[in-house]
């Protein structure tokens, strides 16, 4: 009698075991490090750091401007998506690729570039500026820095759920005397909700860390434009290491929430929706 | 006569079909214009802008970006760096493929979680922890310095934070890709004699290639215009003739875009810029060759 345990494929210790040694040497250690480093300071000293009014308004701009960025990118995401799958019009397999393009831009040359365009000489903020609205250096800059990076995110998880649409279920709502708008809303909006999501959260936790595109667009003052992640290397530079590693752990804990708490709410929609 | 009744009620009836489905023409139109508005405006625009500033003051001047020693020692050093992290996270991510994708047992669905952490995290948080552990306040820095060993402020803390934050591009790929695939094909292998190593290069390597080629590009891209976890480590060194020193690509276009050359900074973004691009191009031609080799492998199993 075989083993249970008995495989046919070799290399599963050396494969595993690489894969755990090379895990912990990048990133668990290190990333242990950052909360033993914590606590060698006290609670309040741990307290003060995270509450000071400069880190607050840092939270409450990183946190409200990725918020956002990433709705805006909701509505501008579908949209795109849609337009995508369902329509056909000329260059669009080049508009598709080019959706990538966030990805595939170097953050700093993002941040240059859209600083550029919207200072208020640039392309964008030239217009703008007679009508008495500054981007750059603003934030209004950060958060267009923000959309510009998150949008492959929604785009890309919509996608495939549209392109997997089953036409039949489109065609029953509108021979059950749906209107096109209905059918949209109530049958074919409800299937997106978890890619959406997914796609929200995605583009959430990655505007929240987003450092090279916002530096230069956002003018970086204390308590106006300053995101946290430029208030860690700001402690950095000043050789802060515990409170730049404070403020660290704020950001950590804050995006593996919004994580779990998508992972959580993906897991109920699915128990509770039929399957179809 | 009967004929073209026939043909303008069938024409009809798909007239029909048609507007129950879809939407109507103005409708559509006025989609495909916004989206198009949208993407010209985020996406396009900046990408013309790049090269236009960059061209601002003419050839001479974009050319003469390429020839100052600390812009070609930074160009030298990203090259350096991606050429030493991607294959080490090409490696990993086969490794972590085959150990996931092959075998059974538990806690599967955390190591792919733990996996992807790196993705999560903020790049500066990125170069953090690793000024922690090698920086002078950490554990480490007392024996480092006895050995005159550098790592922050050095080539190997860019090194080191460059491969955590490209650590998932490429298990990422290879996972879902190697579960599809299945185990059938290099067990037959097994079973007719093959061994280990024979099954992975002649089996397994074949039908992966493509994941793995589009996996090494994504990861190539990020580990060349990583900006923020870099910045943390680097310490920024200015390299020059005979020295390489600390700064990246992306960081030499920020010095030069602070010291207000302003041209200078977009003649080697532009380089980035067109390095993306060419990405891009490559993304899209794998994805195309990606799809008919998972088709082909689905037809196989229905066979």
């Amino acid at each position: 009698m075989t083993s249970k345990n008995f495989r046919v494929l070799p290399g599963f210790r050396l494969t595993l075991g690489y894969t755990l040694l090379y895990l912990s040497l990048i990133v668990l250690i290190p990333l242990a490090g950052v909360f033993l480093k914590t606590s060698t300071l006290s609670w309040e000293q741990f307290w003060d750091t995270v509450t000071a009014l400069r880190a607050l308004a840092s939270y409450r701009l990183s946190f409200g401007a990725s918020f956002l960025a990433a709705l805006t990118n909701v509505f501008c995401g579908v949209l795109v998506a849609w337009v995508l799958v369902r329509y056909e019009f000329f260059g669009k397999k080049i508009v598709d690729a080019l959706v990538d393009m966030p990805f595939a831009l170097p953050t700093a040359v993002a941040g240059i570039t859209l600083t550029s365009l919207y200072a208020p000489g640039g392309w964008i903020g030239g217009l703008l500026a007679p009508l008495g609205v500054k981007v750059a250096f603003t934030q209004l800059g950060v958060f267009i820095a923000l959309t510009f990076i998150g949008l492959p995110f929604i785009v890309r998880t919509v996608q495939p759920v549209l392109e997997d649409f089953d036409p039949e279920i489109e065609e029953a709502a509108a021979s059950l005397g749906a209107s096109r708008w209905q059918t949209f809303r109530r049958v074919v909006l409800p299937q997106l909700y978890p890619a959406v999501l997914t796609g929200f959260s995605l583009a959430f936790a990655r505007a929240l860390g987003e450092y090279g595109s916002v530096v230069f667009i956002a003018g970086n003052m204390p308590m106006k434009t300053e995101i946290t992640p430029l208030l860690i290397i700001t402690k950095l530079e000043q050789y802060d290491y515990a409170g730049a590693t404070a403020l660290a752990v704020v950001m950590l804990v804050g995006s593996f929430a919004i994580l779990l708490t998508v992972n959580l709410l993906q897991w109920r929609s699915s128990r509770h929706q039929a399957p179809i | 006569m009967g004929e073209t009744t026939t043909f303008f009620r069938a024409a009809a009836r798909r007239d029909l079909r048609r507007r129950a489905t879809a939407e109507s023409h103005w409708v559509r139109r006025v989609l495909v214009a916004v989206a198009l508005l949208f993407l010209g405006i985020f996406l396009v625009l900046p990408l013309i802008a790049v090269f236009a500033e960059g061209l601002h003051k003419g050839l001479g001047y974009y050319l003469n970006t390429f020839r100052d020693p600390r812009t070609l020692s930074a160009i030298t050093l990203t090259f350096i760096v991606a050429g030493i992290s991607v294959p080490l996270n090409c490696v990993f991510g086969v490794a972590a493929a085959w150990a996931i994708a092959k075998f059974d047992y538990r806690g599967k669905n955390i190591l792919i979680t733990l996996i992807d952490l790196p993705f999560s995290v903020s790049p500066v948080i990125a170069g953090l922890i690793y000024v922690l552990l090698f920086g002078a306040p950490g554990p480490f820095w007392n024996w480092l310095s006895d050995h005159d060993i550098k790592i922050i402020f050095a080539v190997p803390g860019i090194v080191l934070a460059t491969t955590f934050v490209t650590f998932p591009f490429v298990a990422r790929e290879l996972i879902p890709l190697m579960e599809a695939q299945g185990r059938t094909e290099e067990e037959a292998a097994r079973v007719l004699g093959a061994s280990g190593w024979q099954t992975f290069w002649r089996v397994t390597l074949p039908n992966i290639k493509w994941g793995l080629l589009y996996g090494v590009i994504l990861c190539n891209a990020r580990a060349m215009g990583e900006f923020g976890a870099v910045s943390v480590v680097s310490g920024h060194i200015s390299g020059g003739v005979g020295t390489l020193g600390t700064m990246t690509i992306p960081l030499r276009i920020e010095v030069l875009y602070n010291e207000y050359n302003t041209t200078g900074a977009f003649a080697l973004a532009s380089l980035l810029a067109f390095l993306g691009l060419v990405t891009l191009a490559l993304k899209t031609w794998i994805e195309r060759k990606k799809t008919a080799a998972l088709h082909a492998a689905e037809m196989d199993l229905r066979a």
